[in-house]
């Protein structure tokens, strides 16, 4: 009924919300930061098909950045933390994956109700379709954040939560390059400080449980 | 006259579909005895299997009620007749205005309800254990199905087997993530509901993890044979239900001639063996999961079949 290019637009972002849905289901790390690195290619994929029907070039550049910092980067330095830390394998979860999985798919009813009601004046199939999944996984990736207890899977969730920012941009029409390119230097510096973090807390409590830091009451010397 | 000629054609392809069950299971048996590198019985062998069976007299336990005698009957006429629903070779048969996907979910569900009250009959504890096991996958599956079932129908606008067919084979679905998820969704149901690999073990009759063959261990005779029956029915179904909603090219219209009759079902055939090939292949490369995982395998299908619900949603109301 719209055409192609709606078509393809649709299923590269259902993908995104699907891979969302993928990486609440994974139960290993190594598979959650693969997971992650599908979703940014994915990302990337989605953001160069808007920039071909829009045909506005800047967004190339967008995609790309997508697929150099959140596909190959990131994941190979969460890779990197991961073995260097010799965190378990296993995801610690706070509620069990059925009960997650339920809430998400209540995350995605509301957002989608909601971003086709707010945008009901607007023309553009499109964008209000894109804004809609965008929604969705950014509070997939909320939803990833509090459900996670270790420090490594709640940074992917961080991660995965900016990845709906960008589809939200992309499919919004005139966020100008140099924000973009502003953003994704500022996650790989988060991406930096977190790091840091991690080895910090590691270093004083022997693991990456999020739970110890609700017990600390600061330094006892 | 047309009523009789389409009476004959529905009754050719009820028999159809009865013939090539056991093929198929032995077909699938083959590839999987080939990919460990044993040779394997042969294709034929359970048309053999059911031959034999038949012949051989009833073994009944003391304490078997009527239920467990009428329930093997009971559950190969559900199955039959489930899977003389699904367009075969053909679409506009004659039953197919009753051919429904809910229909047809509660028509299996109906022999599912007789195979586990079957099993609890006797009072065996492998009996009872497979039956409670049957019912939490069927809890699971169930759902997933009618979801699946749901963004088929959105789609298509219709939930009536041959027009859902007919709608596939025009070509005017375009891309659909969601066909997708349905797709997946179908498969894992379909995993789930033969009793195949990664869920149930079809080929084992000792471990403790068995499903389905603990349900039908008291079973002996024809009325194993109707039950063997039903489960290669079963099978068959699933892999036609597949064929014809997510590949139905080749499936002839409803007023096609003989010539194009025997081009569906010639095409109908290589997609059985090519579906089974593919179903061996995926049972010999994966390990069976521990029963309490079979939950979160089939929450997978239920979390696609409801994601692509929502999916359609948005595309529909723009």
């Amino acid at each position: 009924m719209h055409g192609l290019e709606f078509d393809i637009a649709h299923l590269l972002a259902g993908s995104l919300v699907l891979v969302s849905f993928m990486m609440i289901y994974q139960d290993r790390i190594y598979a959650l930061l693969n997971t992650f690195a599908l979703q940014a290619v994915l990302l990337a994929l989605a953001v160069a098909w808007q920039a071909w029907i829009q045909e506005a070039h800047h967004l190339y550049a967008s995609a790309a950045l997508a697929l150099v910092f959140k596909g190959v980067i990131v994941p190979w330095a969460l890779h990197r933390i991961v073995q260097r830390l010799g965190i378990h394998r296993e995801v610690e979860t706070v509620a069990g994956v059925v009960p997650t999985m339920l809430a998400g798919m209540g995350l995605v009813a509301l957002s989608i109700l909601l971003m086709l009601q707010l945008t009901a004046a607007a023309e553009n199939p499109l964008a209000r379709e894109d804004l809609a999944f965008a929604l969705s996984v950014i509070l997939l990736g909320m939803l990833m954040m509090v459900t996670r207890r270790n420090a490594v899977t709640q940074v992917v969730g961080f991660m995965s939560l900016e990845n709906g920012l960008i589809l939200a941009a992309a499919g919004a029409q005139g966020m100008p390059l140099v924000v973009e390119i502003s953003v994704a230097f500022s996650v790989l510096i988060a991406m930096i400080v977190v790091g840091v973090f991690l080895f910090r807390i590691r270093e004083r409590f022997d693991s990456v449980d999020l739970e110890s830091l609700d017990e600390f009451r600061g330094e006892r010397r | 006259m047309e009523l009789t000629g389409n009476l004959v054609l529905q009754a050719i392809e009820m028999l159809v579909v009865l013939a090539l069950a056991p093929g198929l299971t032995g077909l699938v048996r083959k590839v999987k005895a080939r990919l460990t590198r044993r040779r394997g019985a042969s294709v034929l062998q359970p048309y053999r299997d059911l031959l034999r069976l038949l012949r051989k007299e009833v073994v009944l336990a003391e304490n078997a009620s009527w239920l467990f005698r009428v329930s093997p009957y009971m559950i190969f006429a559900a199955t039959w007749v489930a899977a003389a629903l699904v367009p075969t070779f053909a679409i506009g048969l004659h039953f197919n205005w009753t051919a429904d996907l809910i229909a047809l979910v509660a028509l299996l569900g109906s022999a599912r309800f007789f195979l586990a009250l079957a099993g609890m009959d006797v009072g065996t504890s492998f009996g009872g254990i497979g039956s409670s096991r049957e019912m939490m996958i069927g809890a699971l599956a169930e759902p997933a199905m009618l979801l699946m079932a749901f963004t088929v129908a959105l789609v298509a606008g219709s939930t009536q087997l041959s027009n859902i067919v007919a709608f596939m084979a025009s070509g005017e679905v375009g891309i659909r993530v969601s066909m997708g998820m349905a797709l997946i969704a179908l498969i894992i149901v379909a995993i789930a509901e033969n009793a195949r690999i990664p869920v149930d073990n079809p080929a084992t009759h000792l471990e403790l993890t068995m499903v389905h063959e603990a349900m039908v261990l008291e079973y002996s005779g024809r009325h194993l044979a109707m039950i063997e029956m039903a489960a290669s029915l079963k099978l068959l179904l699933y892999m036609a239900l597949i064929g014809c909603v997510f590949v139905p090219w080749g499936i002839a219209p409803a007023d096609a001639g003989i010539s194009g009759l025997a081009l569906g079902a010639a095409l109908f055939v290589i997609k059985l063996a090519v579906g089974g090939t593919m179903l061996a292949v995926f049972e010999t490369s994966i390990a069976k999961m521990r029963v309490f995982r079979v939950p979160d395998f089939l929450g997978a299908a239920l979390m696609l079949g409801l994601l692509g619900t929502l999916l359609l949603f948005v595309s529909r109301s723009l």
